[in-house]
C-alpha cells in the first residue's frame, strides 16, 4: 500500500516539476523584452556560452565530418557511388548531425557553466541579495542568459556543420580520391535551402530547450554543494533527452 | 558594468564567424540559395500527364539547366496540367517553334523537362505558350501496352504448326 503511495508521490512530484517548469519558461519569455533592452549583459553571456564554446565546437565539426566522410565512403563505394559523398555529408551534417550534437556538446559545455553559476550564486545568497535591493533575478540574472544561449546555438551548430563539411571533403576528396568537382556538385544539387532552414529551425528549437533547462534547474538549485552539483547532472540529462526527443518531433514535421 | 575590450572582440568575432557559415552554408552549399533574384521570363507548358515532375525540377537545354519546373496545375476545363517554367533570362533567344518533353535524368533519378529547339526566326517572350509537348511517359502503360500487344497477335508458334 505505501509503493502505491510512494509511486502517486513521486508522478505528483514530476509533474509539480513540469509544471513549475513550464511556469518559469514562461515567466523567462515574459521578461526577455527587459533582458534585452541591457543588452551588455547579454553580450557578456553570448561570450560566455558561444564564443567559449567555440574550440569544442569546431573540433567536434572536424572529426565528425571527417568520420562520416569515412564511413560514407565505405558504405558508397559497395554501391559503386562515392561520388554521392558530398550528398551524404552535406544532408547528414545540416539536417541532423549538425543541430543535435552542438545542442549536446552545447548541454555539456555551456549548460552546466551556466546551472553551476546560478546555483553557486543562490547558494552564497547573491540571488537573495538581489531580491533584496528590488532586482528581480530571473531578469538580471537568469534572462540575459537565456537570451544568450538562444542566438548563440544557431552561430553553433552553423559553425559546426561548415567545418564538419570541410572534414568530410578532407576524407573524401583529399584521402580517398573522391573527385573534388563531384563531391561539390552533388553536394549542392541536392542541399536545397530548406534544408539550411530545417537545420537553422531545429538548432534555435534546441538552443532554446537548452537554456531554459540550464537556467532553471540552476534557479531551483538546492542552495548547497551537492545540491548544485546534483542540478548541474540534471541539466546535462534532461537538456540530452529534450534534445533528441525534439529532435524526433521537429524531423517528423518537418521533413 | 563595463565590458572588458577581449570581451567584446571574442563575442564580435564569434557572431561574424557564425553568420558566415550559415552564409557559406546558404550561399554556397544549397543549390538553389540566392538564385531567386536572377532575370528571368515564364513560359507555360501544357501536358497530359506530368509524371513524376515536381515543382523545382530542372528544365534543360541540350543537357544544360536553363531554368526551373515554378508551379504545376491542372486546368479544370480540359483537365490538362499546366506547367510553369522559370527560364533564365540569359537563354532568351527560344525559338518559338521548339518542343518541349518530360524526361527521365538516369533510371532511378527525378524528372526533368528537355527544350528540342525549333527553327524558326522568332522567339518566345515572357508569358508564351509552348504549343508542342510530349507527355512523360507512364512505366506502367508502357508495360500494359506491350503486354497487350503481345497478347492480341497471334502465336508463332501456332503459326508455326499450320
Amino acid at each position: 500500500m505505501s509503493a502505491l503511495g510512494d509511486i502517486f508521490g513521486n508522478a505528483r512530484d514530476q509533474l509539480a516539476k513540469a509544471g513549475s517548469f513550464t511556469l518559469f519558461t514562461l515567466r523567462l519569455v515574459r521578461v526577455t523584452p527587459a533582458a534585452l533592452a541591457r543588452f551588455s549583459l547579454v553580450v557578456d553571456q553570448v561570450f560566455n556560452t558561444g564564443a567559449l564554446s567555440l574550440v569544442i565546437i569546431m573540433l567536434s565539426g572536424l572529426f565528425v565530418g571527417m568520420v562520416l566522410g569515412l564511413q560514407g565512403f565505405d558504405l558508397l563505394q559497395r554501391f559503386g557511388s562515392t561520388e554521392s559523398l558530398g550528398s551524404a555529408a552535406g544532408l547528414g551534417l545540416l539536417k541532423e548531425l549538425g543541430p543535435v550534437i552542438t545542442a549536446l556538446l552545447f548541454a555539456g559545455r555551456a549548460g552546466t557553466s551556466i546551472t553551476s553559476e546560478i546555483g553557486l550564486m543562490a547558494a552564497t545568497d547573491q540571488l537573495a541579495a538581489m531580491e533584496m535591493m528590488a532586482v528581480d533575478p530571473v531578469r538580471r540574472v537568469c534572462a540575459p542568459r537565456f537570451v544568450g544561449g538562444f542566438i548563440a546555438m544557431p552561430l553553433l551548430a552553423g559553425i559546426f556543420s561548415m567545418i564538419g563539411i570541410f572534414g568530410a571533403q578532407f576524407v573524401g576528396v583529399t584521402l580517398k580520391g573522391v573527385d573534388s568537382g563531384q563531391f561539390w556538385s552533388q553536394m549542392r544539387a541536392s542541399v536545397e535551402l530548406r534544408d539550411v532552414m530545417m537545420g537553422v529551425i531545429k538548432s534555435v528549437v534546441f538552443g532554446l530547450a537548452c537554456s531554459a533547462i540550464a537556467v532553471y534547474e540552476g534557479y531551483h538549485a538546492v542552495p548547497t554543494a551537492e545540491g548544485v552539483g546534483r542540478a548541474t547532472t540534471r541539466t546535462v540529462v534532461n537538456s540530452s533527452v529534450a534534445v533528441l526527443l525534439l529532435d524526433y518531433m521537429l524531423t517528423a514535421v518537418l521533413l | 558594468m563595463t565590458q572588458s575590450r577581449s570581451t567584446e572582440i571574442g563575442t564580435g568575432l564569434f557572431v561574424l564567424l557564425g553568420f558566415a557559415a550559415l552564409f557559406f552554408l546558404v550561399t554556397q552549399i544549397s543549390s538553389r540559395g540566392l538564385s531567386f533574384n536572377d532575370p528571368a521570363y515564364h513560359l507555360t507548358a501544357r501536358f497530359t500527364n506530368v509524371g513524376g515532375l515536381k515543382v523545382g525540377s530542372p528544365v534543360s537545354m541540350a543537357g544544360v539547366t536553363i531554368g526551373r519546373v515554378e508551379s504545376i496545375d491542372v486546368d479544370p476545363n480540359d483537365y490538362k496540367a499546366v506547367v510553369r517554367l522559370r527560364i533564365q533570362q540569359k537563354y532568351s533567344k527560344i525559338p518559338n517553334d521548339s518542343d518541349v518533353a518530360i524526361f527521365t535524368a538516369g533510371l532511378l533519378g527525378g524528372q526533368y523537362i528537355g527544350f528540342g529547339p525549333g527553327g524558326s526566326e522568332t522567339y518566345f517572350k515572357d508569358g508564351d505558350r509552348i504549343e508542342m509537348t510530349q507527355s512523360a511517359i507512364v512505366l506502367e502503360n508502357l508495360i500494359s501496352k506491350f503486354l497487350f500487344d503481345k497478347a492480341s497477335q497471334p502465336k508463332p508458334a501456332e503459326g508455326d504448326a499450320k
